[in-house]
């Protein structure tokens, strides 16, 4: 076999990123397994399981269904703010999911805009808390991700088919039924299972709007076996139940799993025919609906935010330097990790598929698994609020890697076919090739990466609350302190500074790679 | 001396043998049917391609195991022979100091390269702000720096017109005659194997040929390559 030479050598770098991921993932799973015996599931657990699978499933499938409307209308419409709209399709997924939720309360609470509303009318007042207010908000969240996956379906029809079918004059209908139908049929399960995937671990929408024995995630079960009944066996029972969820639908789902749509392209001609008439009314009303679901609650955020801002409550300032710290640690560490394991995928070295499974297990974990299982093995050492900071640290760089390491990964690829060879012809030294060659070429997929890294880690609200007392708080646990005080203020003002703080980082990390790429 | 012993390479699907040797300093034209296996055993002298049996000797001593950087071999690609999003006196400066090292002396060094081949003034310019051609001597600039003495080049001047090839041809033949550079290159056109002047080795039905003089060889060609030209 003339074999390609010069790619045998082990990455060393990679293989103990792989190791660390091992550890904190299936590691973690590992030692609550060994805790788990103690406790059987009770009646109430498997309620919050058939209760996590429910709302996921509505939340991932209701999200899809929406999503079909509103992609095709942006497929086929072009309009002033279109590329902003696309573009604002990209913010709840990095937006601080507390945010997301103080911004629905906003519009659908008690004393929201809709319920004052139905005041008006005479109408009965809704309430947001239990299935309903879960799904909502994931929808919320989510609806955006599957209307940008679907939108880059759209996009992948290629232009000649549409022109083809426009010149054999085929209607509407007979163009849904054999462009657009086969198109969905491909990529709404993808969407679907991705969605379906990030409910089962959601834990902050069931944490606020959730509760109670009908309204109970696993995760959120875990929360309370530790944190209220401190009860480590029943949790650790939770945790496994909750590992075997998560990697279950992974596993069903792995041939499906698609990309987060970040890429989708603004920029594309309108190749798609624009029916006039009330096709064009429907498409219409679906970007506006779409939109107004959107902005309503952001734009609350920051109008209520705005007046709470000048009067920040005493503590928000070093929880938000906590955050601070979270994120930079977090992305330092995900973003060396990412690099180190896409360049050694990219290049087929030694152990390439353990790299890439090992970058991929992070998607079936989750914050409170992870974190059930290092309060479990960490308890004997340090009193749990010593640790805090460390193990979300470690936490949010696990779970964002899936993300920095596939932002990189065709990139990677890209790069080792273009310029290895030339690379090595010229014997460049390690650090030399790193510095003059790899960072800059892949400085745009660094900076993003590592941007999508801080804005996750800064918002996020999982393994902190097992951990954390009353001082060592970050901003989003600031925040839901302050929201179960009903400081509704403050916690709008402190909202709008966590906002502030995880967009501007991101904006931060994609401007220097942008800055830095040739 | 560069004696290619017993050399097997294969690949899934394709096997090419040479059994040959090329004397120091000669030209030698690679010519052969696509697929023949041109730019796998270029790659293999370089060192990108294990050989499946057989030695590669330079001057005697075995290739094998040397990493293609440390072997006394220069080697031009069909594409992608410079750093796009480095200046051309930085894609340069990494054929004199692989640690990417660039003192005045070396900025002395590459500015005469460039001025050698066409290129002065054009230091700072990005390879996209380069025409092709002007990229192909950018190449041949850092291989008269590098000096190594064996310049293999796998059809880098393809895309080029007639007459910027011919130019082409020419500077190599400087290069080579300034370094003393053994020199294999591969090519379609029976024409560039004239102007380099030397030998053609017939790469064809899974055997690299010995090479023989190109006059001698175009005047009178044995069937392998008649059915090569047509």
């Amino acid at each position: 076999m003339a074999s390609r030479a010069g790619a045998i050598s082990v990455p060393w770098a990679a293989a103990l990123a792989a190791a660390l991921l091992a550890a904190m993932t299936l590691g973690t799973a590992g030692v609550v397994a060994l805790r788990a015996g103690a406790a059987l599931p009770t009646a109430a657990d498997w309620a919050a399981v058939r209760f996590t699978l429910l709302q996921a499933a509505l939340s991932a499938g209701l999200s899809c269904l929406l999503a079909v409307p509103v992609a095709r209308a942006l497929a086929r419409r072009r309009f002033p703010l279109r590329g902003a709209l696309i573009t604002l399709m990209g913010a709840p997924f990095l937006l601080p999911v507390i945010v997301a939720i103080l911004g629905l309360l906003a519009v659908f609470g008690r004393s929201g805009i809709v319920n004052d509303a139905l005041a008006l009318l005479g109408l009965p007042r809704i309430t947001v808390y239990g299935l309903h207010g879960v799904v909502l908000a994931h929808v919320f969240l989510n609806l955006p991700l599957a209307v940008r996956m679907l939108l880059m379906g759209w996009q992948a029809i290629p232009a000649e088919r549409f022109r083809l079918a426009q010149s054999l004059g085929l209607s509407p209908f007979a163009m849904l039924r054999h462009l657009e139908w086969p198109m969905l049929r491909a990529t709404v399960p993808g969407a679907f299972v991705t969605i379906f995937t990030l409910c089962l671990a959601s834990f902050a929408v069931a944490l606020t709007l959730g509760g109670g024995p009908a309204a109970t995630t696993v995760e959120l079960a875990i929360y309370q076996a530790l944190r209220f009944d401190f009860v480590p066996e029943r949790a650790a029972t939770l945790a496994v139940v909750q590992f075997l969820l998560c990697a279950g639908a992974l596993a069903a789902g792995w041939g499906l799993l698609r990309d987060t749509g970040f890429g989708a392209g603004i920029g594309r001609r309108a190749e798609l025919p624009a029916p006039p008439g009330w096709r064009r009314g429907v498409d219409v009303a679906a970007i506006g609906l779409a939109a107004l679901f959107l902005l309503l609650p952001l734009s609350a955020v920051v109008l209520r935010g705005v007046a709470g801002l000048a009067d920040l409550p005493q503590g928000t300032g070093p929880a938000a330097l906590r955050s601070l710290a979270v994120a930079v640690g977090s992305t330092v560490l995900t973003t060396g990790a990412a690099l180190a394991l896409a360049l050694a995928v990219a290049r087929r070295a030694g152990g390439a598929r353990l790299f890439d499974l090992a970058a991929t297990l992070p998607l079936a974990a989750s914050s409170l698994v992870i974190g059930t299982g290092l309060f479990l093995l960490l308890r004997p050492w340090a009193a749990p609020s010593d640790m805090a900071i460390p193990v979300t640290v470690a936490v949010n760089a696990t779970l964002a890697l899936p993300y920095a390491y596939r932002l990189l990964l065709p990139e990677a690829r890209a790069l080792h076919s273009d310029y290895d060879r030339l690379a090595r012809a010229l014997d460049l030294t390690p650090l030399a090739r790193l510095r003059l060659v790899t960072l800059p070429r892949l400085a745009r997929p660094l900076g993003f990466g590592a941007g999508i890294t801080a804005a996750l880690s800064t918002g996020d609200l999982g393994v902190i609350t097992l951990f954390a007392g009353e001082t060592d708080a970050t901003l989003p646990l600031f925040i839901h302190g302050l929201m179960g005080a009903y400081r509704m203020e403050a916690a709008a003002g402190a909202a709008l500074l966590l906002v502030l703080l995880s967009f501007g980082l991101f904006a931060l990390f994609d401007g220097l790679g942008r800055h830095a790429a040739p | 001396m560069l004696h290619l012993d017993h050399l097997l390479l294969t690949e899934p699907g394709f096997r090419l043998e040479a059994d040959l040797t090329i004397p120091t300093g000669a030209h030698v034209a690679v010519i052969g049917p696509s697929g023949a296996g041109k730019s796998t055993l270029l790659n293999a002298i370089a060192g990108f391609v294990v050989p499946a049996a057989g030695r590669i000797l330079w001057n005697g001593q075995d290739l094998a195991g040397q990493p293609a950087g440390a072997r006394p071999v220069s080697i031009l690609f069909q594409d992608q022979n410079l750093f796009p999003h480095l200046t051309v006196e930085r894609n340069l400066a990494l054929g004199l100091a692989p640690d990417g090292r660039m003192d005045g002396a070396a900025r002395a060094r590459i500015a005469a390269a460039l001025e050698r081949t066409g290129l002065g003034g054009l230091g700072q310019r990005r390879p996209a702000q380069l025409s092709g051609g002007q990229q192909g001597r950018a190449a041949l600039a850092r291989a008269l720096l590098r000096a190594r003495p064996l310049l293999l080049l796998d059809e880098p001047f393809a895309a080029l017109g007639p007459a910027l090839k011919a130019e082409m041809l020419d500077l190599v033949l400087d290069v080579a005659r300034e370094t003393g550079a053994t020199v294999l290159m591969v090519t379609h056109d029976p024409g560039d194997a004239l102007r380099l002047g030397g030998l053609t080795m017939l790469v064809a039905d899974g055997t690299a040929h010995s090479p023989c003089e190109t006059s001698a060889l175009l005047a009178d060609p044995p069937k392998a390559l008649r059915d090569y030209l047509g």
